[in-house]
């Protein structure tokens, strides 16, 4: 072979790799007209499809339980890119006029729709992604946010480590922002000190070499947020290093979409999250059932937080018009509906004021799920509020 | 960092770029002696590792299960040679890459149909769980050191394959000369199966291997890919001996660089800025080392000139 060959070749493979990072794949849709027109943008292929499934599912199931009439959703996948995200939006926007944007998992791409969403006048009610970006003085009047801002279940972690009688931790997270968020949050609550902090590879899958930093360091518990297959990974190669410091970490890591695939790995782990399927309250009872009649699975927190998510627009939609921008943004702001979480409310930067429960991977049966212990923080709002000048 | 750190983190890097290779190897040979650059080799990877899971939850036998991500990955893999690949042998790379890049998507929507979109289980068998204490008293994971002795057996076959058998002499023919070897009458269709076949398999091993301590799930060959493309342009494209250069090189370089480049700045700057920036700097560190080769050598660590 020749060298300009080889270079050629070189060249080819550098536009393939940037091909094989591109991946798209083919869009789901469904929808026609009506009085609320909701746009739900979520990760329906590739990895963390698992999640974004479950928001969708939850949120699909809470608006016909609702049983608005003419509330019509349009579902579309981003494939976790944000450059798809953004084009998807302003389609949606621009060419199907909806009124309400939702669904995106990841902080990352929230942040590069959000913000274009309420540019143009629309409403944009997050199930998931609470950068602290979009919760401070970024906040936005006609930005929502239903699950929680980032910080919120890493530092109701950081609060459980010193109950769990945690003095030096080892903490990491990956490199994007909900990780930044992650290991602030955690450092808010946590009262002993930080052996070692460390930022690992969005995406990261083999965690050997962060091991072995633990077993060499003399933490005595470890913090961790790891959302999807990168939690799969980590709690399956931790359970087999031998190593046997406690664990803690946000519910994103323990959560129903991942539990059967971690297996024994998880059990007896203590983790954090707004709720828990066994939560001890009629709505949450009613959801998990009728989630479980209609999806044949138990949901997760994502699902949860589509299903209250679907569920809060429900509600403003039935007292106002969504073209009366003023109104139906003070009929959300109410938050009257039911929470599966019990308690909920928003605070003047519209992010949720709610309890973090601690929770416990335990073993039902064959099933792995959560069981709630007890709450790790009592109405918490976060810290970011107080620099958002929304008045209302 | 201790010198037992040290070890434990050179075996990890090892641990790692054995992985690549097994990915690699298949890729630099299908390129080598077919010409073809074939982005589909992480599904194949992909579904080495779904039929591991798959078959691990019905016989829970872990030794089929790795037979099975072989046979399951060499069949797919003969079957889109005879279907679709040894349509693109005679054409352009771009054209390669584009049939290649929407099997991609066919699989791993094909996968999602029949899988779901949720991970699956698959976990290391009980007899190979825990730690071994090595010489030095470094205690180091069974699993993790048995994939080490896999990728090595399985390199050392490779080398023999290759050099010492007669399939590996059509092989190097085959590398050399396509037209030559045809008109010497060795049916070159049916090498050409063979070799993507054993390709497709050695992938689906590897995808096998690492499902067991990794997250199994739709989509989890494309960043693998991606690093054994980069294996394969250090080592030299179309090199055995390359990829596995390559390969250790690259997985010691990414093990070592995460750990290291963090403790290195810290030397010099405040904890917190020491982390990003150094953990910056390691995501980019294999890819600052492919440069760093291609500009001394241009084909490659083992590249012919």
């Amino acid at each position: 072979m020749n060298s300009i060959f080889i270079k050629q070749t070189i060249k080819t493979i550098g536009a393939a790799s940037a091909l094989a990072l591109g991946l798209t794949a083919p869009v789901l849709a469904d929808g026609h007209g009506g009085k609320v027109k909701i746009g739900l943008i979520t990760t329906l292929t590739g990895g963390g499809a698992g999640l974004g499934v479950d928001i969708r599912d939850g949120f699909l199931l809470g608006i016909k339980q609702a049983g608005n009439e003419g509330i019509d959703v349009i579902v579309e996948d981003d494939q976790r890119k944000p450059d798809i995200a953004v084009q998807v939006a302003d389609k949606m926007i621009q060419s199907e006029k909806v009124d309400i944007m939702t669904g995106l998992v990841f902080s990352n791409l929230a942040l590069a729709v959000a913000p274009a969403t309420t540019a143009q006048g629309k409403f944009y009610i997050s199930p998931n992604a609470g950068p602290a970006q979009l919760a401070g003085r970024g906040c936005h009047e006609n930005y929502f946010n239903v699950a929680w801002q980032n910080d919120g279940p890493h530092e109701a972690a950081g609060a459980t480590a010193n109950k769990m009688g945690m003095k030096k931790a080892f903490i990491f997270a990956p490199n994007y922002p909900a990780g930044k968020d992650a290991l602030t949050g955690f450092k808010r609550m946590f009262e002993g000190e930080i052996e070692t902090e460390l930022f690992t590879k969005l995406g990261q899958t083999d965690y050997a070499a962060e091991i072995a930093q633990m077993r060499a360091s003399d933490a005595d518990g470890i913090f961790f947020f790891a959302p999807g297959g990168m939690g799969i990974s980590f709690l399956k190669q931790y359970a087999d290093s031998g190593i046997d410091l406690p664990l803690v970490g946000p519910a994103f890591s323990f959560d129903q979409t991942i539990l059967p695939a971690v297996g024994d790995a998880a059990e007896g782990v203590l983790n954090t999250a707004q709720w828990a399927p066994d939560l001890d309250n009629d709505a949450s009872r009613a959801f998990v059932e009728t989630f479980k009649a209609e999806y044949g699975r138990i949901p997760s927190i994502y699902a949860q937080q589509g299903f209250d998510t679907a569920s809060l627009i429900a509600s403003a939609a039935a007292k106002a018009d969504v073209k009366d921008t003023d109104a139906f943004r003070a009929a959300l702001r109410e938050a009257d509906f039911v929470s599966t979480r019990g308690k909920f409310s928003f605070g003047n930067n519209q992010h949720p004021i709610q309890d973090f429960w601690v929770r416990k991977v335990v073993k039902d049966g064959d099933i792995f799920t959560n069981t709630a212990v007890e709450v790790a923080i009592a109405d918490r709002q976060d810290v970011y509020a107080a620099d958002c000048p929304l008045k209302w | 960092m201790n010198m037992l750190l040290l070890i434990e983190q050179i075996l990890n890097g090892l641990q790692f770029g054995v992985m690549l290779f097994l990915m690699a190897a298949g890729l630099t040979l299908i390129f080598g002696v077919m010409g073809l650059i074939n982005l589909a080799h992480g599904s194949l990877y992909m579904i080495g590792a779904f039929a591991a899971a798959a078959v691990a939850g019905w016989t829970g036998n872990f030794l089929l299960a790795l037979i099975a991500s072989m046979a399951a990955a060499a069949m797919i893999g003969a079957l889109i040679e005879l279907s679709v690949i040894r349509r693109l042998y005679d054409r352009d790379h771009l054209e390669q890459v584009l049939a290649t890049f929407a099997m991609i998507l066919i699989f791993s929507e094909g996968t999602r149909w029949v899988f779901g979109s949720f991970p699956l289980f698959l976990n290391i068998p009980d007899y190979l769980k825990g730690t071994v204490t090595l010489p030095g008293g470094i205690e180091y994971s069974l699993y993790r050191l048995t994939i080490i002795g896999i990728g090595l057996a399985v390199a050392v076959g490779l080398f023999l394959l290759i050099s010492k058998t007669r399939v590996g002499m059509r092989i190097r023919a085959g590398e050399n000369d396509r037209e030559m070897i045809g008109a010497l009458g060795v049916d070159i269709s049916v090498l050409y199966t063979l070799v993507f076949a054993l390709g497709a398999a050695l992938a689906g091993l590897s995808g096998a291997l690492v499902g067991a301590i990794q997250s199994v799930e739709v989509g989890m060959g494309e960043p693998v890919l991606i690093l054994a493309f980069v294996v394969i342009v250090i080592g030299g494209i179309g090199s055995i001996k390359g990829a596995l250069a390559g390969a250790v090189l690259v997985g010691l370089t990414d093990t070592l660089g995460r750990t290291m480049l963090p403790v290195v700045f810290g030397s010099f700057m405040d904890p917190s800025s020491a982390t990003t920036v150094g953990s910056a700097l390691a995501s980019m560190l294999i890819y600052i080392l492919m440069a760093g080769v291609l500009i001394f050598k241009p084909t490659g660590l083992f590249g012919g000139s």
